[in-house]
């Protein structure tokens, strides 16, 4: 194999992606147009904005959070108790909830990148419990009913968000912008900091990274664009409830990551649509069972397609390229 | 009698409901710490296990009319034999990679047996009768003692210290520790480590299945009981560090005495304070109180 034909086959691939993300950005776009439930592609984004937040984390920096859904879980309620009983406008209900999720990421980050690997993974999740009981018991939560009918209001006092045809391109808007984000990130000289820790850790630092700070940050980026996707779920859903925070969503949002492939920027994406899509199809038909089945992708998943969707695909052009 | 405004009863009450949950979470994380110790992976799906055991001991008394004795008995060999089975399955493909996926994998594990239990059993709660033997309660003087509550702790002490001794004063104990240190050296002495390794996942979630039964009488059986335990236990393990058997017997023990205490005193706390003692004890001692930094 020439270095020419291995330019131009890779000069093939990247055209082959650009084809791929122009029509995946087409159908994004004609969706309410085209029969896609507005509602369901909405929630599908705002989970999807929750995987890409985790996957800065888990997939770019080499750090396993169990329990992300305490920040989901946190902003949906701070924009809902903010737009219902406080008045708020929902940009700026979104804006607070959101920072504030960050602000809990600041101090469960403090606390957990104390220590590494399977520790941090279960610091994680200890915190994330503590959250939820906490909103379990605070008295402006509401308890198990929690937080319903909260109102979309008017976006910057023009735009009214009562259609779900508006509040899509809204949402669609802001995942765009916290997708190209995330990948501007990551190809940012610190975003190649934070690979060089995922890969190898003392070696970052015997290259004089405070890599405690780097983490830190990471951790606080990646918790408050999961805030932003609870407090557009919120207003997307009309409700904030206990299960926004329950360790199980932590659980999910790990196996969209993995099952799209994790370090991969579509990878979070497509597992967030496929999970999602997979709870909507089974939830009037298989009862508990919806449990078992995301349990048993699970262990596949681990057992047998641990690169996900993405990781996989990307692997096979790499063997093409090599063959041809 | 009061003690800091607290009736005398109501206080030892709690302290006693303290300590039998704790001899719980000193049950789970032993079982915990050593499979983590010889396999390196972090089992979420202890909980399961522990409720698989607590609902076996309901089937077979409510099905078959076997006794709890009985159960006691079978119910960890059953559940010892499923997690033998987990580990020569899925497990095993696990031993070279990146902890994290034993983490993902058991978690797995763990929604699969919820949801099986939860389409079977529903999540209202079931009732396992208190054993004949152990009906009503001793009068110590101080305090009314339910003989059930008196039986637990002192059960679980004896098969703490019990593993505790076989670990660390046994030769087969020392084949452990040896094989969680460097497992290739020990096989090439000649000990069987798969098997060792096998063995030691399944006596691991027999015992936490010996926990599930002897929680059964006290609490309510639900498919969800095992989840919420293991969390707990998870901050624990974090406070204990996971280096030392006998650590983790007492963090255990301790924390649920704490978790009883700040029941009589501040209720709204209870459910967080482990939670809050594991972040203090990072901040100061991020091994955990008997860990080891690496």
């Amino acid at each position: 194999m020439s270095a020419t034909t291995d330019n131009r086959s890779q000069a093939r691939a990247h055209a082959q992606a650009r084809w791929a993300w122009g029509a995946v950005l087409a159908v994004l776009l004609a969706a309410p147009f085209i029969g896609l439930y507005p509602v369901f592609m909405m929630k599908a984004l705002c989970f999807a904005i929750f995987a890409v937040a985790f996957n800065l984390l888990l997939g770019f920096t080499g750090l396993l959070s169990f329990g992300h859904a305490a920040y989901l879980g946190a902003a949906a309620y701070f924009t809902g108790w903010l737009v219902k009983q406080a008045g708020f406008s929902p940009e700026l209900g979104v804006l607070v909830g959101t920072l504030g999720a960050g602000l809990i990421g600041l101090v469960v980050g403090l606390i957990a990148i104390r220590r590494q690997g399977i520790y941090f993974a279960m610091i994680t999740l200890a915190m994330a419990q503590m959250v939820y009981f906490v909103w379990l018991q605070a008295p402006f939560t509401g308890g198990e009913d929690g937080l319903q009918g909260v109102a979309r209001g008017t976006l910057f006092g023009v735009l009214p968000l009562a259609s779900d045809t508006t509040m899509y391109y809204v949402v669609l808007a802001i995942f765009i912008a916290v997708f190209l984000g995330v990948i501007r990130i990551v190809h940012s000289p610190y975003g190649q900091v934070l690979k060089a820790i995922r890969e190898n850790e003392p070696r970052a630092i015997s290259l004089g990274y405070d890599v405690d700070k780097y983490k830190l940050l990471a951790f606080v980026l990646s918790t408050t664009i999961a805030g932003l996707a609870g407090s557009l779920k919120t207003l997307v859903l009309g409700f904030a409830t206990l299960s926004d925070a329950h360790w199980s969503l932590s659980g999910e949002v790990v196996l969209m990551t993995l099952l799209g492939g994790m370090g991969t920027f579509a990878g979070p994406v497509i597992g967030a649509f496929t999970i999602i899509g997979l709870q909507n199809f089974l939830a009037d038909r298989v009862g508990s069972w919806v449990t078992v089945i995301i349990g048993a992708i699970f262990v596949l998943c681990v057992i047998g397609f641990r690169r996900g969707f993405v990781g996989e695909l990307l692997a096979w052009q790499k063997r093409r390229q090599g063959a041809g | 009698m009061e003690i800091f405004g607290i009736p005398l009863q109501a206080f030892l009450g709690q302290l006693l409901l303290g300590l039998v949950n704790g001899s719980f979470y000193a049950m789970l994380s032993l079982g915990l710490a050593v499979i983590f110790g010889l396999l390196g992976i972090v089992n979420f799906a202890h909980g399961a296990l522990y409720m698989i055991g607590a609902y076996v001991a309901f089937g077979l008394t409510d099905k078959l009319g076997i006794g709890f004795w009985g159960a006691l008995v079978i119910a960890p060999l059953v559940v010892g034999a499923l997690g033998v089975a987990i580990e020569r399955t899925l497990l095993k493909q696990l031993y070279n990679i990146d902890p994290i996926y034993g983490l993902l994998l058991t978690f797995g594990l763990a929604l699969i047996a919820e949801g099986i239990f939860r389409d079977q059993f529903g999540v209202s709660g079931q009732q396992y009768p208190v054993p004949d033997l152990l009906q009503g309660a001793t009068n110590l003087g101080f305090m009314v003692l339910p003989n059930y509550r008196g039986f637990v702790i002192f059960a679980s002490l004896a098969i703490c210290i019990a593993t505790w001794y076989l670990i660390e004063r046994t030769r087969l104990g020392s084949y452990l520790r040896a094989g969680t240190e460097n497992p290739k050296l020990v096989q090439a002495f000649g000990v069987n480590v798969p098997l060792m390794v096998m063995l030691t996942y399944g006596a691991g979630a027999g015992l936490a299945a010996i926990a599930g039964v002897l929680a059964a009488p006290v609490i309510q059986l639900t498919p969800l009981m095992g989840s919420n335990l293991i969390i707990i236990v998870f901050a624990v393990v974090v406070i204990g560090g996971m280096g030392s058997i006998m650590g983790s017997i007492l963090t255990g023990l301790v924390l649920g005495l704490v978790e009883g205490l700040t029941k009589v005193f501040y209720p709204e706390a209870s459910s967080i304070v482990v939670f809050v003692i594991m972040a203090i004890v990072l901040m100061i001692r991020p091994a955990g109180l008997f860990g080891k930094e690496r």
